[in-house]
């Protein structure tokens, strides 16, 4: 067999292996890597570092890849020279590999300027999984940061120094943020959405020392300025890692020289990723390395196909909420040129397109990006676009939704990171019957790379794929542009326990009243309770404990567990009634009786003496569980309606959801409780219980859909709270059972919860069980109120001062 | 203007409203004071939609948003900002300042 030995476990020189097994399987294959890691997505560590994604989020290739190809995995060892004479790779330890053909991907290493007190520690630089981990461990809230480079790779690494707490500055050389890929306007709007953020942002200045003994402490510019630092990140460019080609005697300029094919001088030894140069071109961005991988494959295999011809080169931002998109050649002058921009600066919007005879050669977005595949396939093909010159920075008003869609191309590039066409995704629909992203991840890769293509590919899916379900992308409100399930992963991934530590972090500081209950809600249940209550971010209702009036006094709605209650407690109510005269007293739609119309000075004191619990009528909680009388009387009953009703109110009550949730527990199918129109209904039958889920008699009707029939009154009881807990970590704030069920479909609940692995389901019961733990009557804070919770506030001795 | 001295700070927590009984040197409406985290703004209690008790709303900088049917406003200038409602009344303002822990609430002695 062929002796194929790969130097750099890394991005270009894997896919390149994979590409190769597609041809041929015949090779026997060895991979060295100096990282001790398999093979990752390089490009996700700026996700990893912003606390969005696990390092086992972004493995590429698991160990059962290298295994099942057969492929000997060299991890941690390192190449130290290559002896071209005699085929032979020597590693560190100085044991010899023989080659038939050698592949070198090193890669390239980050540069660092040389100035006085760089070995100091806590001087990082940002290239590895190893490397973001430590900047993980350095950064603490408040810790200092200065990230020295303001490029694509520096801005990434301050948004996600800053996701860490971090207090940071980027330092920048030129006067333009990302002067390679943006004019000096775009570079402004950059840099006021990047201060907007809370990253502080210093053009011009060169580093010329790192103060501090042993730490670094500081740094001091040129000029003598000065600034504090506790951590530096250095994101000042990248050098090819050429130095063991050039040893070897191979050819290398800035890197190693290859031809079209990616030989280098030496016609066995080939070399791609970012340590290649190609006509003169030496590339950082993972799509032009693909596409010479896939040159060199078909050269290592023997087979005849277009070798790599250069690329075009495009650039995307990977901050959420920052959008910067650049592609071509951004020349501000030349024979010829032309410029068409827009600029809104309240919108924090710029574009530039640039043309040559018509043909558009380079395009700055920034703040809107919604349009950059149309530029790309433009910079492709190169088509006259005198036809489009009115919509050069806007697309022409749409005649339907679908049509932005259907005006692609088939040969347009949708993921320009791993180059997946669109005329690809759709084969893929109608081939193998894809329908979701995570299908189309899996089949075509696309949007395996830097994800931000995935909004397209979502499009397409939707537009082409008969059964496409939408993942809802809603965000809460202005104040925090992210979905409720990416807030959710924050909140665990950052711990953040508190809805204004979210605020500050991801949002504008401030929230408002829309998004400040739901991140209440979201972070009591991502924390089972173990959260920092902050009264501030509730409704009223929630920090009283009652339900406002329009006239701005409370209602009081006493628990009755399943509508059963006593004379003693009927006689107390009565007594309160009259006491605090309450202006109405009514029997609820929920079997229990409201006080209408009370002060809210005399809440504490109305709780104290009803001695009831909170019936939770005011909030986005555990209503109640309605119940008939079941087997105890009725002559029908066959179970027993009332016990498993006030068991199963006892179970939930205190716990909050995402929207109000009413249950009911009926002995019969006759349903006198109305269960089959209740979030959980129970409903007894000879025998069993049947419990169904989603059901609605409020704005609108729904009959619940059946979760699942069990024999015992305890199944039926975990049943319900298997499904109450998928509820509250799954539903989106303010989303109903109803509507819930209704989206994601009783099959695929049922498969996530009652039909899920015994542990799965067990870890359900234990966030449950953790959440009830921390649970309590809220009228017990009558107790102990906060200040001032229920009082009006008397003025002290009217002083004149 | 004449100050009147009200509470003390720690009785109004940050970012919420605390209402004011209407006292002899305060005007007839409840005045509503709130604590905006940095320092405090001082309005007349009252929506100028249909009555709403502002002190109980939830405060988004210095925004507070009424808790009977969601008007939002401005706690700086008293204006409504939500909804775009010309006709809409602006809520009355006081000035606050605070006196060794103690909340002051300026009232001009020309009543307007
Ligand atoms: C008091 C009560 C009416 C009564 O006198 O019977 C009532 C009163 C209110 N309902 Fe209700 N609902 C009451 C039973 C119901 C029921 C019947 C039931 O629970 O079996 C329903 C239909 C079932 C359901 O929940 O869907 C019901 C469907 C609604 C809805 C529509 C919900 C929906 O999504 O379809 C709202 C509006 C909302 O929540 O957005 C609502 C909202 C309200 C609010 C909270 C409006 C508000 O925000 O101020 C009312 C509060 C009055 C107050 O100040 O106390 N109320 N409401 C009932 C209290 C039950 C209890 O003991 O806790
Ligand atoms: C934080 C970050 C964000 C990025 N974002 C983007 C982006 O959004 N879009 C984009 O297109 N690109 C992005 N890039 C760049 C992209 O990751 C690189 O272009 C790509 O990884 C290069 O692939 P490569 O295989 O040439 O090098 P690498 O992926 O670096 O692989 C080279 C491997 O070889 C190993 N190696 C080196 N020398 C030896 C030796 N002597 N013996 C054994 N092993 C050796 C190295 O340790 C490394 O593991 C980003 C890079 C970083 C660091
Ligand atoms: S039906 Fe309407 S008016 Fe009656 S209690 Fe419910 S919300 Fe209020
Ligand atoms: S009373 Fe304030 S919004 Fe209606």
């Amino acid at each position: 067999m062929n002796k194929l030995v790969l130097i750099g476990n890394g991005m270009a020189g894997v896919a390149c292996i994979e590409q190769i097994l597609k041809f041929r399987q015949d090779f026997d294959i060895t991979i060295f890597g100096d990282e001790t890691h398999v093979n990752y997505n390089r490009i996700l560590l700026s996700s990893v570092l912003a606390g969005e994604k696990s390092s086992s989020d972004i493995v590429l290739n698991s160990i059962e890849w290298y295994q099942t190809n057969g492929i000997r995995a060299r991890l941690g060892v390192a190449i130290r020279e290559i002896d071209q004479a005699r085929k032979v790779v020597i590693d560190q330890d100085g044991n010899e590999t023989e080659f038939d053909q050698l592949i070198i991907a090193t890669g390239s290493s980050p540069f660092v300027p040389q100035v006085e007190g760089v070995n100091k520690e806590n001087i990082h630089v940002f290239r590895t999984l190893d490397d973001t981990r430590a900047l993980l461990e350095k950064s603490a809230p408040g810790a200092k940061a200065v990230v020295i480079g303001g490029g694509l790779l520096g801005l990434e690494a301050a948004r996600g120094l800053q996701v860490q707490g971090c207090d940071v500055s980027v330092v920048h050389l030129m006067d333009t943020l990302m002067e390679r890929q943006l004019d000096p306007a775009g570079g402004a709007c950059l840099q006021r959405k990047m201060e907007e953020l809370g990253v502080r942002v210093l053009l011009g200045r060169k580093t010329e020392a790192f103060l501090g003994n042993g730490h670094v402490q500081g740094l001091r510019f040129a000029g003598g300025e000065e600034i504090g630092a506790d951590l530096v990140v250095v994101a000042a460019g990248i050098r090819p890692n050429a130095q063991l080609a050039r040893e070897a005697g191979l050819k290398v300029n800035r890197g190693i020289v290859v031809n079209d094919f990616m030989q280098t001088s030496h016609p066995d030894i080939y070399a791609v990723g970012e340590c290649a140069e190609h006509n003169g071109m030496v590339y950082g961005l993972v799509a032009p390395l693909y596409e010479q991988g896939k040159a060199l494959a078909a050269a290592v295999a023997g087979r005849t196909a277009p070798g790599f011809s250069g690329a075009n080169l495009s650039t995307k931002l990977k901050i959420m909420g920052v959008d910067v998109f650049s592609a071509g050649s951004i020349e501000e002058q030349g024979e010829g040129l032309e410029t068409v921009r827009y600029e809104d600066p309240s919108q924090g919007v710029y574009k530039r397109v640039f043309l040559r005879n018509n043909r558009l050669v380079g395009a700055i977005l920034v703040g809107d990006t919604t349009d950059d595949r149309k530029y790309l396939e433009w910079l492709r093909s190169g088509e006259d676009l005198s036809a489009h010159r009115r919509h050069l920075l806007f697309p022409p008003p749409m005649a339907d939704a679908g049509s932005d869609v259907a005006a692609m191309a088939d040969s347009e590039t949708v993921c320009g990171c791993m180059g997946v066409t669109k005329g690809e995704i759709v084969h893929a629909i109608h081939e193998h019957g894809v329908s979701t992203l995570a299908q189309l991840k899996d089949r075509t890769r696309a949007s395996t790379g830097c994800g931000s293509c995935a909004g397209t590919c979502s499009s397409i899916l939707r537009a082409v794929s008969p059964d496409f379900e939408d993942e809802s992308r809603k965000t809460i409100c202005g104040c925090l542009p992210f979905t409720q399930e990416q807030l959710r992963t924050m909140i665990r991934t950052q711990k953040l326990r508190s809805p204004q530590d979210v605020l500050d972090i991801y949002g504008n500081g401030e929230g408002c009243a829309v998004c400040k209950p739901a991140l209440s809600y979201l972070v009591d249940v991502t924390w089972c309770g173990d959260h920092h209550e902050d009264r501030s971010a509730r409704f009223i209702n929630d920090r009283v404990h009652a339900n406002i009036q329009k006239d701005g006094t409370f209602s009081v709605v006493p628990r009755m567990r399943g509508g059963v209650t006593t004379p003693a407690e009927l006689r107390r109510i009565a007594d309160v009634a009259e006491k605090y005269k309450v202006p109405l007293v009514k029997v609820t739609g929920s079997q229990r009786l409201d006080l209408l119309g009370v002060r809210k000075e005399d809440l504490p004191a109305v709780w104290e003496e009803l001695g009831m619990p909170s019936g939770q009528a005011y909030t986005k909680g555990v209503r109640m569980v309605k119940t008939c009388v079941g087997n105890q009387f009725c002559r029908f009953g066959t179970q027993d309606a009332i016990s498993a009703g006030v068991e199963l109110e006892t179970r939930l009550e205190n716990l909050y959801t995402p929207h109000k949730f009413k249950l009911a527990v009926v002995g019969c199918p006759r349903n006198c409780a109305e269960a089959t129109v209740k979030d959980v209904g129970l409903i007894g039958q000879e025998g069993s219980w049947q419990i169904v889920v989603g059901g609605a008699a409020g704005k609108g009707v729904r009959k619940a859909d059946l979760l699942t029939t069990v024999e015992t009154t305890e199944e039926a009881l975990e049943a319900s709270e298997v499904f109450f807990q998928y509820y509250r970590e799954n539903a989106n704030y303010l989303e109903r059972s109803y509507d819930f069920v209704e989206r994601l479909g009783i099959e695929k609940i049922r498969k996530e919860t009652i039909y899920a692995a015994p542990e799965v389901r067990q870890a359900l019961l234990d966030r449950l069980r953790k959440s009830k733990d921390k649970s309590y009557d809220a009228w017990l804070e009558r107790l102990a109120p906060r200040p001032s919770q229920f009082v009006t506030i008397q003025p002290m001795e009217h002083q004149t001062v | 203007m004449k100050w009147i001295r009200i509470t003390e700070t720690e009785n109004i927590p940050p970012r919420e409203g605390r209402v004011i009984a209407a006292g002899k040197e305060l005007p007839a409406d409840p005045i509503a004071i709130f604590n905006l985290g940095d320092r405090f703004v001082a309005i007349e209690n009252r929506c100028p939609h249909g009555g709403g008790p502002l002190a109980d709303g939830i405060v988004g900088g210095a925004t507070v948003t009424c808790p009977l049917h969601n008007w939002r406003i401005c706690l700086d200038s008293g204006r409504v900002s939500q909804p775009c409602d010309g006709a809409a009344s602006t809520v009355r303002t006081f000035p606050v300042r605070v006196d060794e822990g103690v909340l002051l609430v300026g009232i001009s002695e020309t009543p307007r």
